[in-house]
């Protein structure tokens, strides 16, 4: 397939403003400023784009959620925080097509009638927001961006917004709250950020991808955009490959393609000597897939009906080599450190898990172990909790219990007892003053 | 290489802040993106790590006062992000993403390594100040990896002997 969003990789100066126009940059905005913005959404929404930050939602479709009579100010945030393990690829399109996402912010802003638009990047991309910095400068000095976009009478300004290191605030409301300047707690929905979004307005948050997606189904049209991939599952779909593969990195290839394709064709297969083991579909959160289900579509509805997510198409591979109880409790730290707390299934239970993996781990394991964890996936799931960060740590830790039992087994058969804990003895200070014992 | 050290300004110096004439200015700008005040408070805090170093608690309580909030609620912000630093940090801070891609990839042997070599676990520093260790959690460029962030930048692709490399260059800039 040729490249769309990855077109300007390997290109001299490819996040220059001029390289950009020269290869017919800002040709789909010009084309969106024509039309009405109802009829931009409209063409999204035959294009049946889907969420590339993870949920797979229709893009269209969140865009006519904003209430059309709200006298507004509306906004647009681009989600860039890409914190999901095993997904780099909104920074490969930033690094190198920083324009491409500039024009397909300014599209979707357009096409929700929005004035203001943030990119909200994780705080550790210090350089990436520094490119889009320049890129915004750019843009700005020659009239592409600012009071006249384009000269059309339509005002847009794009700032950027850094992160601060944690994982939750790619969650939209926990973004919405963090660009308000508090902490990331997720808010609950209903209302939905549509409607009250950030700063009180009707707000579209999109991922960098969905965005980058937006110029060219302008300039070829949603026709052209729904031929690649199948129904429901269309376009261009950067997939990121890393653990055991010989070329790990990001491949654009169309929607649906398998994960054979991508591993073995792509990434010349697993290391010499080993075999594949099992692989996360779409980042950590997905539940994890085993070596035999290979030959699965890599899009929404075929992972959905596989029993995982294509997620955000952070592909991990892990060869024979891993051992799946450690691979859990890697991720239960990466959750028990990244829950924000505020919700009591999700803050305890990431924790308790962690512990637990700990132990088997460190060779305590006890009998009882997996069923009690799959006891704490359950609770932290399926709406206990306020966002979906409840469930990212649930799924692939139940998912690892369920589909590699004997591993677990095998670490329990050889453990030892904890010896016990030795609690520190504190010299009592007395009765408390006023306390008759009773 | 350009990874520029960190210059902790002592606490001593931080009980009380005023912010000089160009960070006011930077400020002012910074309040132009947003409707309000608030939103404006982590790229304040950005704003002023990179002046100070860190955010000492002379710091939180001149942020707060500037945008109106209270130091308690400024305090729970630094305190909920990972990045903000409550205590000086040494010049290069070194985090290693410990997460599952890097982890399988050499992630763990390189912090094993780095353990030996400065003599220092995770959160400590070495005496003379130059390095301080880090955990951290993934850090988005799972496809190179295994990864390490010194302060503002990122070293991809490492093995040990590359990473020693770039240790030896940094130590060697303590001099300079």
């Amino acid at each position: 397939m040729e490249p769309i969003l990855l077109r300007a990789r390997g290109v001299p100066n490819s996040h220059s403003l001029d390289t950009y126009l020269a290869a017919g940059g800002y040709e789909g905005l010009k084309k969106a400023l024509a039309l009405e913005p109802d009829a931009v959404t409209k063409e999204v929404l035959d294009s049946e784009l889907r969420g590339r930050g993870g949920a797979g939602f229709p893009t269209g479709r969140k865009w006519t959620f904003v209430p059309r009579d709200h006298p507004g100010p509306r906004y647009l945030i681009c989600n860039a925080d890409e914190s999901e393990p095993g997904t780099f690829k909104d920074r490969e399109i930033i690094e190198h097509d920083p324009h491409l996402l500039l024009e397909g912010i300014a599209v979707a802003s357009y096409a929700i009638r929005a004035n203001t638009a943030y990119i909200y990047i994780r705080g550790e991309f210090v350089r990436w927001a520094a490119i889009l910095e320049q890129a915004i400068a750019e843009a700005r000095a020659r009239g592409i961006l600012g009071s006249e976009v384009l000269g059309s009478g339509y005002g847009l300004d794009i700032w950027v917004h850094r992160g601060a290191g944690a994982y939750i605030c790619g969650e939209e409301t926990s973004l919405i709250e963090s660009l308000e300047g508090k902490r990331g707690f997720p808010r609950l929905k209903p209302p939905f950020p549509a409607v009250v979004g950030v700063f009180g307005k009707p707000t579209v948050v999109n991922n960098v991808e969905t965005l980058a997606c937006l110029p060219s189904i302008l300039t070829r049209g949603a026709a052209w955009f729904a031929s690649i991939g199948r129904p429901r599952n269309t376009g261009p779909k950067l997939y990121c490959v890393s653990g055991h593969v010989r070329r790990p990195g990001v491949y654009e290839l169309p929607m649906g393609v398998t994960f054979r394709e991508i591993i073995e064709e792509h990434c010349g297969g697993v290391r010499d000597g080993h075999r594949l083991k099992a692989f996360f579909p779409g980042g950590s959160s997905a539940p994890v897939m085993t070596a035999d289900q290979i030959d699965v579509k890599a899009d929404f509805d075929a992972c959905a009906e596989a029993g995982s997510m294509l997620g955000s198409g952070g592909v991990i591979v892990l060869d024979d080599s891993v051992d799946m109880v450690e691979a859990a409790a890697n991720l239960a730290h990466f959750y028990a450190h990244e829950s924000c707390g505020q919700c009591t299934p999700c803050r305890e239970g990431s924790d308790w898990a962690r512990d637990i993996l700990d132990r088997i781990v460190a060779g305590h394991g006890r009998p009882e172990d997996p069923q009690t964890l799959l006891r704490i996936c359950n609770y932290a799931s399926q709406g206990m909790t306020i966002c979906p960060l409840g469930d990212a740590f649930a799924l692939p830790i139940s998912s690892i219990v369920k589909k590699f039992p004997q591993e677990f087994e095998r670490h329990i058969a050889a453990a030892t007892p904890r010896p016990p804990k030795k609690l520190p003895v504190l010299p009592w200070a007395g009765p408390r003053p006023g306390f008759d014992g009773r | 290489m350009t990874t520029a050290a960190i210059h902790a300004v002592p606490a001593e110096q931080l009980a009380t802040v005023t912010f000089d004439a160009s960070t006011e200015e930077r400020i002012a700008e910074l309040l132009t993106h947003y409707p309000t005040r608030r939103a404006a408070l982590l790229p304040v805090l950005w704003l002023c790590q990179q002046r100070y170093g860190w955010i000492a608690p002379g710091v939180i309580e001149a942020v707060a006062a500037r945008l109106g909030e209270s130091p308690a609620f400024v305090q729970g912000v630094v305190t909920f992000y990972t990045m903000f630093y409550t205590s000086p940090p040494a010049r290069f801070v070194l985090q290693v993403c410990e997460t599952l891609s890097c982890a399988v990839c050499g992630g763990a042997e390189l912090v094993e390594h780095l353990k030996a070599r400065l003599g220092i676990g995770f959160g400590e520093r070495t005496p003379d100040g130059t390095f301080q260790l880090v955990g951290v959690q993934c850090l988005g460029a799972c496809g190179s990896a295994p990864v390490v962030q010194i302060n503002d930048d990122y070293f991809e692709n490492l093995t040990i002997d590359t990473l020693d490399a770039i240790l030896d260059e940094l130590s060697k800039r303590k001099e300079a």
